[in-house]
């Protein structure tokens, strides 16, 4: 693990008992997450985003079997600094030392997310009542603080709020709130705005944001929207069928993506600047994992695939030092085949309209 | 919340005296005589009949019933243990069901809970696989199935327990009996919390409370158990009212003179008696109305959903 590295999934791979029979749903993940960065997940619903998280924190369900890989942790503990693989921790273990104090969440469906029985004060102040060492007056200041770092106003009094009496936008801040509650050093959003409306969208986005500078957290970022990539991420990792498919900055994806299904994604997205209101998608649909893909798993939706698809998985290869692609595009013996020049005159346009921001 | 409580209260109370003038006005219609008419004349009845004061119109005799109603005073039998206040009669059934029923609900719900728990804490293992047949054939196997087959092992073959109802060794007497009637609440419960408790166990709140570290008896305590055991209530309650007013099978084989027996002899004796019929429907309707609106209550100090509902209600 190099100097600034605090987290790294190195050969995840998970798979599923279901009465169907085994799903493979994470093939040999990797992914890096330095310290005070932000690492974003894209891909369609199904890739196998959310899993990934859950067996970082821990909260795999009760029929996964992880397989094979390691995740190593920078964990910083009573000024000592170690690394540990999260896999190897026994639950109970993971629960008392890194859950919450060092890897916090923050979920998708703020309507569920909250205990309905128990007031969002408490909520908050729960594991910092644990663990924290604080006393009841220090915790509740503490969570009055929270309240209003994430922009609940009159905190004192809705901290004995049931979350019912909450709007969705507002108990996404609560949710936030509750995994600040132990100071973390990483913070996993797995799509928290997705189920929020498009003004409180922007609005959690910009929090989070905010928050990440001030308290120098490291931020994984999971969305299946790229506009929202954009906005927040410094390197970007595209999943397809439990399969980090290319890897970059931000830059490099939204500029210079090297595969057809960063394609995909990149032209479906809805475009500000033409009348073209059509919206494209990507034909077909993600591979069922019951059965384990033969050759590149996005061949058969891919208007671009080789013949070698159909027979082999592509390596990742190297374009820049950040930037890589699994598809067999890159191997130095394929047809020399570019993106789409639609996406490419798109791509070129929103460049020049960045760097005249820039100017 | 005070406003809210006198509200539901005095609401309880209209239903309860709505259904009492109905069960009044439909015992009068019900095709029978409340005579033992084989034994008496047609004068004889005539003057029973007035001495009652079945001539009268029908409101004027539900306003005298009312009265003496409200004074705790059920009448006399018309053909049942003639002569005898029904107050006697029924405190001694009702206290006998009221008992057993009791003690039946206790160990129902304790048991029930307990396995409900158990299955849910071991998903999918053989605990649970156990628990959900032994559900099964609690719901299936009627009580007094059960209570032969206790009967059967418990006081004959090993004759430890008595073989029938005895007042003066009441709770030991009970044993039996409160065991083979709490089987089905058992089941019942231990399903309920089961199903609650793994539905709990799988929403992101439980995932939330771990991923900030809460696990083991902690996160099933204040998590877990208060979400999935509010809704029980409800499920209890109309098994509480079924427990409590007597089981007719089981009352009848073991010789317990309860409310189930009751019930029977006033319907099926030599007359349809009037006023037993009455007395038992009341007291079935307002314990029924009772334990509902005390459900209601409960619900609402419980749920926080609720409990802030009402406030704003009042
Ligand atoms: N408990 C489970 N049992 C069986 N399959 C599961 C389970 N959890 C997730 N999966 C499967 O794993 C794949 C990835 O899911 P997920 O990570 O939730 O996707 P997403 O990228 O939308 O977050 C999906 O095909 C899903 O069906
Ligand atoms: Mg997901």
């Amino acid at each position: 693990m190099n100097e600034k590295a605090i987290l790294e999934l190195k050969d995840l791979d998970v798979s599923f008992r279901t009465n169907a029979g085994v799903i493979h749903a994470i093939r040999g993940v990797n992914l890096d997450l330095q310290k005070g960065e932000t690492v974003a997940i894209v891909g369609e619903s199904g890739s196998g985003k959310s899993v990934t998280m859950k067996a970082v924190t821990g909260l795999l369900d009760e029929n996964a079997t992880v397989n094979r890989g390691q995740i190593h942790y920078r964990l910083a503990e009573n000024g000592k600094e170690e690394i540990v693989d999260l896999l190897k921790l026994p639950k109970k273990e993971l629960r008392r030392r890194i859950n919450g104090r060092h890897i916090a969440m923050v979920f998708q469906d703020p309507m569920t997310s909250l205990d309905p029985t128990m007031p969002v004060g408490k909520q908050i102040m729960e594991s910092m009542l644990l663990y924290g060492g604080r006393s009841r007056e220090e915790a509740k200041a503490r969570a009055l603080e929270l309240m209003n770092l994430v922009g609940i106003s009159d905190a004192e009094h809705r901290m004995k709020y049931y979350p019912h009496q909450f709007s969705g936008g507002m108990r996404q801040r609560v949710v936030i709130a509750i995994a600040l509650s132990g100071d973390p050093d990483i913070l996993i959003c797995d799509e928290p705005t997705t189920a929020l409306d498009v003004t409180i969208q922007a609005k959690i986005l910009e929090l989070i944001k905010d928050i990440q500078k001030r308290m120098g957290l490291s931020v994984i970022y999971i969305t299946h929207d790229l506009g929202v990539v954009a906005k927040v991420a410094d390197y970007v990792n595209v999943m397809y069928a439990g399969k980090i498919v290319e890897v970059g900055n931000v830059n490099e994806i939204f500029y210079d993506p090297r595969h057809p299904y960063t394609w995909g994604l990149l032209t479906a997205m809805p475009d500000m600047d033409t009348d073209d209101d059509r919206l494209y998608s990507i034909p077909g649909s993600p591979p069922n994992l019951l059965h384990e893909p033969k050759g590149d798993a996005f061949a058969p939706r891919n208007a671009f695939a080789l013949a070698i698809d159909e027979k082999a998985e592509p390596p990742l290869f190297k374009i820049s030092d950040t930037h890589y692609a699994a598809t067999w595009l890159l191997h130095p013996d394929a047809p020399k085949i570019e993106m789409p020049p639609e996406l490419q005159a798109r791509l070129e346009r929103e460049r020049k309209e960045a760097a005249k921001y820039l100017a | 919340m005070a406003k809210y409580i006198v509200k539901r209260v005095g609401l309880a109370l209209i239903t309860l005296l709505i259904i009492v003038f109905l069960l009044f006005v439909m015992v009068r219609i019900m095709p029978g005589n409340p005579f033992p008419s084989e034994r008496m004349s047609a004068e004889q009845i005539a003057n029973k009949r007035i001495e009652m004061g079945l001539d009268k119109p029908v409101l004027v005799q539900f306003r005298d019933y009312m009265v003496k109603l409200l004074q705790g005073d059920f009448g006399k039998g018309t053909s049942l243990y003639y002569g005898a206040p029904i107050k006697t009669v029924l405190s001694t059934c009702v206290q006998n069901s009221f008992r057993i029923g009791g003690l039946a609900i206790l160990i129902g719900t304790a048991v029930g809970l307990l396995l409900g728990i158990t299955a849910a804490l071991n998903r999918g293992r053989f605990l649970d696989g156990f628990c959900t047949v032994f559900s099964i054939v609690g719901v299936c196997v009627p009580s007094y199935v059960f209570l032969i087959f206790l009967q059967y092992y418990f006081s004959y073959k090993i004759p430890y327990f008595p073989y029938f109802f005895d007042a003066n060794r009441f709770l030991f007497s009970s044993i039996l009996p409160a065991l083979s009637l709490s089987l089905f609440t058992m089941s019942t419960v231990a399903r309920f919390t089961r199903n609650e408790m793994v539905e709990v166990m799988d929403s992101d709140y439980v995932r939330l409370a771990e991923s900030k570290g809460i696990y083991g008896p902690r996160l099933i305590r204040r998590h877990v158990l208060r979400n999935a055991l509010i809704p029980i209530v409800t499920v209890l309650a109309p098994l509480i009212v079924d427990l409590l007013t007597g089981a007719l099978v089981v009352e009848k084989i073991y010789g317990i003179n309860g409310i189930g027996k009751l019930m029977v002899d006033a319907i099926s004796g030599e007359g349809v008696d009037y006023n037993y019929v009455l007395a038992l429907g009341i007291l079935y309707s307002a314990l029924y109305i009772g334990i509902m609106l005390a459900v209601d209550l409960l619900y609402g100090i419980l749920d926080p959903r609720i409990r802030v509902a009402a406030k704003g209600d009042a």
